[in-house]
Order: C-alpha cells, then structure tokens, then sequence
C-alpha cells in the first residue's frame, strides 16, 4: 500500500467529510472536516498501519475564518509512508485528542495548547509545557508581537519586551520586494 | 626576661624565619588569596557551556590559574558564570542561585546571549542576564572560544587584585561611628 492508495482509501470511506486532497512532489495531504478529524486519523492508524505520529502542528490564518489548522503528520515504520492530514479550527472550537491514538501526541498537543491556545478535549494532562502556568498569552499567534508582551508573576516568572530597532528578523507583510519587507536587508553597493 | 626596646628590634630577626617573611597590604594579601582560588559555578544554559566544559578540560585547563574547581553548589562559589541564553523560564532561578552565593562573589556574562539577549530579540529570552545580576565581566564571541572565557577570567583576576575590601569597610565604620 502506498499513500496514494490510502487517501483513495480515506475519500471512498469518508466520502463529503474529506475537503479536499493535495499531492505536492510525492507528499499527500488530506484535508478533512474536524468533526471527522478523529475517525480520520483512527482509521489510518487502524486500518491503514500508520502507527507512528512524527508531528503535529498548527497553522494561524489570521484574519480568515476558520482561524486556525491543525496538521497531523503520520507515517508507518514498515514501508515508510507519509501521510499529512488537516483539519481547520475556528476560535472557539477544541479539537479531540490524538493521544488515544499515539501516546506520542501529548506532548505536540500541550505545545499547540501553549504556543496557540487551540483546547484538546480528551487530553490526560491539558497544561502548558515551555512557558509556565498563568502566562497569559499565546506567543505563535499572528497578532502576538515579535517582541513580546510585558508580564510579571511574582516568584514565578515574568517576561519584558525586547528591543528590535528595525531589524534583524523583522519582515513586514506585504511589501513588493525583499528591501521593502526587510529594512535591514539592503543592497550593499 | 623582658628585653629593651632597641633590642627587641634585633631579636626579630630570626634566622630561621628569615626569607619567610613577606611585608604586605592586607588588602594585597586578601586579593592574593581571592584572585588565585577562584571557584566558579558553572550556569550552563545552552551552547557556550560546552565551550565552558573545554575550558575545564585538560587542552586548556583553567587549573594553571586556579580556577578549576568548578562547585555545582552555589554556596560553595565564588564566580557565577552564567554560560547561554537566559529564557524568561529560567531567570528567576539563575537570580536565586547567585542570591545563595556567599560574599565576595563575582559573575561572568559568557557570550552573546548572556550578555545581552544575543540573536533572541524575542518574548521569550531576558535581553542579557545584568537586568537581574550585577555582571563584573562580559565575554562577547557566540559561543566564545575557551580562550576567551580565560581572558575573561584574567581580566576578573585583575579585577579583583584592584579591589580595597579592608579599605572600604574601614571608611564604612569611620563613616557610621561620626
């Protein structure tokens, strides 16, 4: 079985709940409703013999709605398949947890929770894992600044802004070429 | 017997004793003592503490300046060398290991990071370990090689050979008494 003829697979038993399915230089993408989100990957790990959870990450497309993208990456030890799966998460939707599938999912769902604020229902121990209890913020957020936030928890931690002064590293969107997105980044004559 | 004073002066010569005897500032002696015994505790925080590790080794071997004895404890130190980034997780517990640090102490920012923030203009990093702890020597290089970290260490050396410790808590108790 390739992972070709698992996302065939996926499209016959899933039918209206897969969006869509991408290929992209031999990678296969299978976008799939979160409602199905679970049996999807259930299925693959099941049926499909991919039984090992290499990443999950999310996505923030700030400014569309559903904001946010979960993606799963799964891939099987015998044959080496590799397949991704994605599902879109609005702001107010939690997403269920993975970890009845793979034990290793707790720790890439704690750092979505930590560095995004996307809830997993499900999860044997939903808390923060790089930044501690009570920070306030969502740091991988579009809307979080580069820079950071000034927060102060007595005896525990607290966080300044940093400077930046233009650069390095900074980019604005949008701009027509490479001098006007980095400012720092000038031809040097 | 009690001697006359002209005598007393000639009986202090001893021959036995002689050539062991160095007149000095207690100052000098205090310094001589600190500068040459220094025990740093290593803060090893991310890439520049390997380069702190090759230090201690035998290639370059801090212990030609009595420097080597590296205390895991920080009540047994008397150098805090805070060697990596700083993240915002970690400051209040590098804040309270120099805190148990007995007087005198001194501390070391190795490297970029420690320094400043380095490369980490970020929400996550403090932008150089001196917004918490009064820093005596700061080593630039990302990470500095062991030679450097030995400048460092020189330099805190002579540093503390400049030092008045005596001097100044003598001013300090004049000052309090008038």
């Amino acid at each position: 079985m390739s992972a070709l003829a698992d996302v065939t697979t996926l499209r016959e038993a899933f039918g209206e709940k897969i969006w869509e399915t991408l290929e992209f230089r031999g990678e296969h993408t299978v976008r799939v409703d979160l409602d199905a989100l679970h049996a999807v990957l259930k299925k693959c790990k099941d049926d499909l013999g991919y039984e090992m959870i290499l990443d999950i990450s999310s996505i923030d497309h700030f400014g569309d709605d559903p904001r946010f993208e979960m993606a799963y990456e799964i891939a099987s030890l015998d044959d080496s398949k590799h397949l991704r799966i994605k599902a879109k998460v609005s702001e107010d939707e939690a997403v269920p947890t993975a970890t009845d599938l793979w034990l290793g999912a707790d720790w890439h769902e704690r750092e979505v929770w930590d560095m995004m604020g996307i809830p997993f229902v499900g999860h044997p121990n939903m808390k923060r894992i790089l930044m501690w209890e009570g920070y306030p913020y969502f740091p991988l957020r579009k809307d979080f600044p580069l820079a950071g936030r000034p927060t102060d928890m007595p005896d525990v931690a607290f966080t300044g802004v940093a400077p930046l002064e233009g650069g390095p590293f900074v980019t604005s969107a949008g701009g027509e070429d490479v001098a006007r997105r980095e400012p720092r980044a000038q031809v040097v004559k | 017997m009690v001697s006359s004073s002209s005598n007393t002066l000639h009986t202090a010569y001893d021959s036995k004793i002689e050539g062991n005897v160095i007149i000095t500032r207690v100052d000098a002696a205090i310094n001589w003592m600190r500068k040459n015994s220094l025990w740093p505790m290593p803060m090893g925080l991310a890439c520049c503490a390997i380069e702190l590790m090759a230090t201690a080794s035998s290639r370059f071997d801090i212990s030609r300046f009595g420097m080597e004895v590296m205390r895991f404890s920080p009540r047994q130190a008397d150098v805090l060398i805070v060697s990596g980034t700083v993240t915002y997780k970690m400051a209040l517990a590098v804040k309270r290991v120099w805190d148990q640090m007995p007087e005198p102490k001194w501390c070391i920012a190795m490297g970029a990071c420690a320094s400043s923030g380095g490369m980490y203009r970020s929400y996550a990093v403090l932008q150089g370990i001196d917004k918490l702890i009064p820093v005596d020597v700061y080593i630039s290089g990302c990470p500095p090689r062991p030679e450097a970290l030995i400048e460092g260490l020189m330099k805190l050396q002579s540093k503390i050979e400049g030092e008045h410790s005596t001097m100044d808590q003598k001013r300090t108790f004049i000052d309090e008494v008038a």
